[in-house]
């Protein structure tokens, strides 16, 4: 399973990365094999307000649904459009271009897991 | 054990092969007090042929409608079944078949699921229709509440020219998801539009419940002024003349499929139809099938879009439904199928017909049109001088039903009678209708 | 085999496929008359015998219970008896209108009550009301029973909590949020039964009710079932029984009697109506007379003299939950079935039943263990979890039984158990029914181990096989288009 060490994590399966007051969030390269093939993922509109742990959207396989939780608080800036025509880059590339939001940081993430902390949990 | 094919020697090796000396020891988790001593108080058993008089016997206590001439609808029609609507769903690979939630030995049903969806579809002139509903009222429910949710809007406007069935069905829904239901009166039999309050979505009926054609046009821009959804409950029939909902924007159109080849048989088993635009696919309640294929390419039928559905999404499904009315689906696909393109705009014209031919010599027999400006397809209200019970009454000793008083649904209505007219009624049925309506009058 | 065209596409400019009556009135403008009026529908146009063999050549691509054995855990495939079919069909029953006068349904009246009274005894309840249409549709009107209850205490506001257990159906939390309720789950002990420590945490003010099925979907009979309703009726909750597993127990032991306030039952299940690829199912209820006041209308009940009528004095009914009395001509079927069995024969339901569902569950515990070491009720929830090791899921081995002329069980179902295969015979299957199925079982388990790679491929006898699902939800395709 591929857990890059450059990104944080949460129990739930979802990964951060940040840069400046900005984070990047997905899902797993773990839960989307889960998951199985992804067909759909709903998503937060932009602007929206995230507290942290709060679920902001679903990931869909044909026979299951998994909400994601945010991991850091924030507004949401940046939704990837490219998933509405192609969910499956969530399982072709989880850290790539299969990201799902971009959030404005408004504080310091806290209790998120690193690389080798999260793979423990796997 | 009428259907139980056990020998006693089944039963032995049975129990050696689980190890037990009885079939009451496979009964042992379940406490001594709690289980039944003596046979249960009901009936004893009957044979075959038995069975046959008796049912037959209650069967005949009932008013055979078959046997009179009936002008009772109120949404509930007495119109031609092709017989081979029956053939088809007696056919035991379609009648005792579960859920096709195996899709390799279901393509038979899918395939005809997916063809009922087209032509409901079709027929209201909508993007798409799901598998079916239970019944029109619960339909138009279920879309309502639909509609509630993506509006994120606990508020309901109905028009009161809707089925009082199908509003009571609405009030019963809303009270218990705590959603308020606001209503339109009618004005001349047709729904005032002009005070549309605040809401998340309008539910209109069309033809209404007297048989009275909506405005829709009006009603979609009365929906938008207060940025509701707009549900139409659609009579199919009538769909085969009438320009589709669809064509006039309806958010989703339900109706009750019951004319489309079901019979009346008390008001159950009944069909619910749902259709919507595409946009509302992730959110309506309910199965739909879907086109696909194989590994190896062949084309196929599967359930789909299935994560909106109860035993996946549990408390977060789009509905609780989950059996339907497929046998029902199947029976109105066979009636669309073999009454065709041309057959539905016959029995809708035909319908027409003999409702204005009905209205002319009932008119003239001493009724009158309650609504006398509005436009109807193949029903309407007829004012007589005297209570419409006692007149509907006094034509049954003549064979004929004539339709339903509406006194319990329309205040000051007690001499109001609705008649439906449907394509099997024949002139000479109409005339003795209206015969015998003078001699009633007159008597 | 080619697939069948659709319909659509057999369609001929022209053609009908029935001896349509056509009204001999004296024609009308029809435009005039409606006002605006649309182009035709697009329907096929075919002939009656092109459309009968559509039709027939597509029900030859259907498995039913007439063609085979229909182990589907928790739908209860039972017979439904070819008679049934003939009473519903009498024109008597089905040419009546839900709205003729009262006084010319008597029969039908009959009907409902006659249902009505062998239901209370085999449940043990007070009422029934058959409004109901379907399963979910009976769990919501006893759910909405409850709340009308509740609020009649002025505690509607505060009991906004139902709880569900683990192991529950799906239609069960649905149906809850459907009624307007926050649903909380309750874990399911070891043993199979309910978590009685953990129920006693979530019990409170807040309960509304407890939905369970008993017996379990486990298949498990709640041993613990009386001391379970104590504790939510201590806690001011009502305890409704999803009657999914009424198979098991008619005949034998009566909810009514283990302490439930309500219950609904699937006709179409126990009572043989038949399933018709996804309905009409048929939603009877049972309660307690604490709850009758709120039941949905319209009222069937007996007068003084014993006769069927309607009871038009009811001012807590909850309103109506169908549009009519309920699924009619189901309620006929059912009264055939109920009276073909009588008294002498009910109980043999639920005995054969179970004795079908032990002795499967004996003659496959070698390759499919049971999930829990107990007798099991009507069906038998056996867990296929030894062959992920070979890359065989459950899924792969219900495949296999197509080829072997077998409908499958249900999988993955309680999501409780891993790999679930729930099995559920019912009582009319024969010895040797049985015995065919669990040596197939056996032989696919064996393959299982040598032979993963056959039955991924599974089914290859069947006219597809396994679909691309993802494919159908994403390139969605649910309605014909002309090309």
């Amino acid at each position: 399973m591929n857990v890059p060490g450059d990104l944080k994590y949460t129990k739930s399966h979802e990964w951060v990365r940040i840069e400046g007051d900005t984070a990047t969030i997905g899902i797993t390269d773990h839960a989307q094999s889960e998951l199985g093939d992804i067909v759909f993922v709903d998503l937060p509109n932009e602007g929206r307000q995230l507290g942290a742990e709060e679920v902001f959207g679903s990931v869909e396989s044909v026979k299951a649904v998994s909400d994601i939780y945010s991991p850091v608080s924030g507004e949401v800036v940046e939704a990837n459009g490219t998933l509405g025509a192609q969910s499956e880059l969530v399982n072709s590339d989880p850290y790539g271009q299969g990201w799902l939001i971009k959030v404005k940081l408004n504080g310091e993430p806290e209790g998120l897991l690193s690389a080798s902390e999260y793979e423990a949990t796997l | 054990m009428t259907y139980v094919p056990h020998t006693d020697a089944d039963v032995r090796e049975m129990l050696a092969t689980i190890g037990v000396n009885s079939i009451d020891e496979l009964f042992a988790d379940i406490p001594e007090d709690l289980r039944l001593k003596g046979e249960l108080r009901i009936p004893s058993r009957l044979d075959e042929h038995q069975l046959m008089r008796h049912m037959a016997g209650l069967a005949a206590q009932n008013l055979d409608l078959s046997q009179v001439t009936c002008f009772l609808g109120a949404g509930i029609y007495d119109r031609y079944i092709p017989a081979s609507v029956g053939a088809v769903i007696s056919r035991g690979e379609f009648l005792t078949a579960y859920t096709p939630y195996q899709p390799e030995v279901s393509q038979g049903y899918l395939q005809t699921i997916y063809e009922f969806q087209s032509m409901i579809a079709e027929l209201y002139g909508c993007d798409l229709a799901n598998a079916s509903m239970y019944d029109g009222p619960t339909s138009l429910a279920e879309a309502a509440l639909m509609a509630c949710s993506l509006k994120r809007k606990d508020i309901v406007v109905m028009s009161e020219g809707i089925h009082p069935h199908a509003r009571q069905v609405m009030e019963t829904y809303a009270w218990s998801n705590e959603v308020e239901v606001r209503t339109l009166p009618l004005k001349d039999g047709q729904t005032d539009l002009s005070q549309m309050p605040e809401g998340a979505v309008l539910l209109i009926q069309n033809p209404n419940f007297y048989g009275v054609i909506e405005d829709l046009a009006a009603a979609r821009a009365a929906a938008d002024s207060q940025g509701a959804m707009l549900v139409v409950s659609a009579d199919p029939t009538a769909c085969g003349l009438l320009k589709a909902p669809g064509h006039y924007g309806a958010d989703v159109v339900v109706g009750e499929g019951q004319p489309l080849g079901i019979p009346m048989g008390l008001g159950g088993p009944m069909l619910g139809l749902f259709a919507c635009k595409q946009e509302y696919v992730r959110s309506i309640p309910g199965r739909i099938v879907g086109r696909t294929h194989d590994a190896q390419g062949r084309p196929g039928f599967t359930m789909t879009l299935r994560t909106r559905e109860q035993d996946i999404r549990r408390e977060k499904a789009t509905s609780n439904i989950c059996t339907n009315e497929a046998l029902m689906a199947l029976a109105s696909t066979v009636y669309m199928s073999a009454v065709g393109k041309n057959g539905i705009r016959s029995v809708a014209t035909s319908t027409v017909q003999n409702t204005q031919y009905a209205i002319k010599v009932l008119t003239e027999a001493g009724g009158k049109l309650k609504f006398p400006n509005a436009r109807v397809f193949g029903e309407f209200v007829l004012t007589l001088p005297k209570p419409a019970a006692e007149v509907r009454d006094a034509l049954l000793s003549h064979g004929i039903l004539a339709g339903l008083p509406l006194g319990p649904y329309l205040a000051g209505g007690e001499n109001d009678l609705l008649v439906a007219v449907t394509e099997i009624r024949t002139q000479e049925e109409i005339d003795d209708f209206a015969r015998a309506l003078r001699e009633v009058l007159n008597g | 085999m080619k697939p069948i065209p659709l319909i659509f596409e057999k369609s001929r400019p022209g053609r009908i496929g029935c001896n349509l009556p056509k009204a001999d009135t004296p024609e009308v403008d029809v435009q005039a008359i409606l006002g605006e009026t649309r182009d035709a529908v697009a329907w096929p146009e075919i002939g009656e015998l092109d459309m009968l063999r559509h039709f027939t050549n597509l029900s030859h691509r259907n498995y039913g219970i007439e063609i085979g054995f229909y182990p589907l855990g928790s739908c209860t495939m039972k017979y439904n008896p070819k008679i049934n079919e003939r009473t519903a069909g009498l024109t008597g029953f089905t040419h009546t209108h839900p709205m003729q006068p009262e006084e010319t349904i008597g029969g039908f009246l009959e009907v409902y009550a006659s249902c009505m009274d062998i239901l209370k005894e085999i449940t043990g309840f007070d009422d029934i009301t058959m409004q109901p249409v379907a399963g979910a549709h009976g769990e919501l009107a006893c759910l909405m029973l409850i709340k009308a209850y509740h609020e009649s205490r002025g505690e509607g506001a505060q009991r906004r909590v139902v709880l569900v257990p683990d192991s529950a159906h799906g239609t069960n939390p649905a149906s809850a949020a459907r009624c307007g309720y926050v649903v909380k789950t309750i874990p399911t002990a070891e043993d199979g039964n309910t978590d009685l420590e953990a129920l006693a945490k979530e019990l409170g003010p807040d309960t509304a009710a407890f939905m369970v099925t008993n017996p379990s979907t486990l298949a498990l009979f709640e041993t613990n079932i009386t001391k379970v309703c104590q504790m939510v009726h201590e806690a001011g909750g009502q305890v409704f029984c999803d009657g999914a597993n009424m198979n098991a127990m008619v005949g034998t032991t009566r909810p009514g009697d283990h302490g439930f306030d309500c219950m609904h039952l699937n006709l179409h299940k126990t009572f043989s109506t038949p399933h018709g690829g996804g309905g009409p199912g048929c939603g009877a209820i049972g309660l307690k007379s604490h709850l009758a006041p709120y039941m949905p209308g319209p009222v069937i009940t007996r007068n003084d003299a014993g006769q069927a009528v309607l009871d038009h004095d009811r001012p807590h009914c909850i309103g109506r939950v169908s549009g009519f009395f309920g699924q009619s001509l189901m309620a006929v079927r059912a009264l055939t079935y109920f009276l073909a069995y009588g008294r002498e024969g009910m109980s043999s339901i639920s005995r054969y039943s179970v004795l079908n569902a032990n002795y499967v569950k004996a003659r496959l515990k070698d390759v499919l263990p049971a999930a829990h070491d107990r007798p099991c009720m009507h069906e038998c929830v056996l867990t296929a979890k030894q062959y992920k090791e070979y890359g065989v899921r459950a899924l792969d081995l219900s495949k296999a039984l197509i080829d072997y002329g077998f409908h499958p069980p249900t999988n993955y179902f309680p999501l409780i158990v891993p790999e679930a295969f729930m099995i559920e015979p019912t009582e009319t299957e024969a010895k040797e029914t049985l015995d065919a199925f669990c040596d197939a079982l056996i032989e696919i388990c064996e393959l299982a181990k040598t032979d993963p790679d056959a039955l991924h491929a599974a089914p290859t006898k069947a006219i597809v096989g396994r679909l691309d699902e993802a494919a159908a939800v994403k390139n969605l395709d649910v309605r014909y288009q002309p090309a």
